[in-house]
């Protein structure tokens, strides 16, 4: 197992890493659907999925501040969030996948959704009250995203024969990127034992059993395809990840330090 | 844009216990489930808000505008029907 070889990375580092990879996952998602400002489908789901954006912008903060507190390597989160270089983010591939159009990204949400109110859930019991309190905070807001992504999977999936055959493909497509919500390395190891973090693979089968309910319900069907892609929590992202990034740090590098 | 649109539906919000709903503006929404989660994005994103309720716009029964005449200018002469005779004791507020 790998994670016996590694074992030399002590708990505050392992923690570290764990809290910036939870605030990666809400940091990317947040800046993907902020790209839908000024062009949602209607006015209100304009503003819906950049509520949502603000939401996961706002995790973001709370878990970077929470990082840096725990090890500081000097840097501030603004420097976390948009100064460091593409390897160094460690978010879930299924985040960075691009917008396409609504199906895609309501598919997207849902995935992560569903798995994000288990880690949530779990964490409201983490050793770390800081944590904890963070997660208790984040619970209430990723409920409303569940409702509301669910919501839209079923509509769309049992709606029209386009809006049918739309979703569908974005569940083929993103599907590959789900068995990494479930990833584990030494990180996790550290953080499980000493019950800091949570063991997600005790929720596994209720995610699957979840999404499964909503799909069907859909009427869309769940792939059969085995193949999974991972690398996000070793840095090795999809070929999208630049684009966002360069986008995303702009600011920060064109005008360094800046606030507002 | 589609030409086929979404219902339109009135928002009513009640800002807090005690206090009735209150119409806050109208939106679109594919059926009832859809504009409640609409109503709370869009009415209810800065703390308006701790219940909401929405109808759909075809199912209020409107007063005719051509009517005002008959309907609201009798009552404009009956000033007696104000309480406006009554002295308010001082530290009653919302009145």
């Amino acid at each position: 197992m790998e994670y016996l070889t590694c074992n030399h990375m002590t708990t505050q580092e392992a923690f570290y890493s764990y809290i910036v990879r939870l605030g990666d996952d809400s940091l990317i998602l947040g800046q993907r659907l902020s790209e839908w400002c000024g062009h949602g489908p209607v006015l209100e789901e304009d503003i819906a999925l950049t509520n949502i954006a603000l939401d996961l912008i706002g995790q973001t903060n709370n878990l970077y501040e929470l990082a840096v507190s725990i090890e500081n390597k000097g840097e501030n989160i603004d420097q976390l969030a948009f100064l460091r270089l593409e390897k160094e983010y460690e978010n879930l591939l299924l985040v960075e996948q691009p917008n396409v159009d609504f199906g895609y990204t309501i598919v997207r949400q849902f995935f992560f959704d569903v798995y994000r109110k288990l880690v949530f859930e779990a964490l409201c019991n983490s050793t770390d009250e800081r944590l904890a309190g963070i997660a208790e905070k984040s619970l209430k807001e990723t409920k409303y995203h569940l409702k509301h992504s669910s919501e839209w999977v079923i509509r769309l999936g049992d709606g029209t024969e386009e809006s049918h055959r739309r979703v569908q493909e974005a569940v083929n497509t993103l599907w590959k990127f789900t068995d990494e919500l479930f990833f584990q390395d030494e990180v996790d190891q550290n953080v499980i034992e000493l019950g800091l973090g949570v063991d997600n693979s005790n929720f596994k089968a209720t995610w699957n059993s979840h999404v499964e309910h909503v799909l069907t319900e859909a009427t869309l069907t769940i792939p059969t395809n085995s193949w999974q892609h991972t690398g996000g929590r070793k840095g090795i992202h999809t070929e999208y990840f630049g684009y966002l990034l360069s986008e995303m740090q702009y600011m920060q590098r064109a005008y360094p330090n800046m606030e507002w | 844009m589609s030409s086929k649109e979404w219902p339109l539906w009135e928002v009513f919000i009640r800002s807090k216990q005690g206090l009735s709903h209150k119409h806050v503006g109208s939106l679109r929404a594919a059926d009832a489930q859809m504009a409640i989660d609409n109503a709370r994005d869009v009415y209810t994103r800065r703390s308006e808000g701790i219940s909401i309720w929405v109808i759909e716009s075809k199912q209020v029964t409107a007063s005719d505008p051509d009517e005002s005449a008959e309907f609201f200018e009798p009552s404009e002469s009956k000033i007696y029907r104000h309480p406006t005779f009554y002295n308010v004791p001082d530290g009653i507020s919302h009145m």
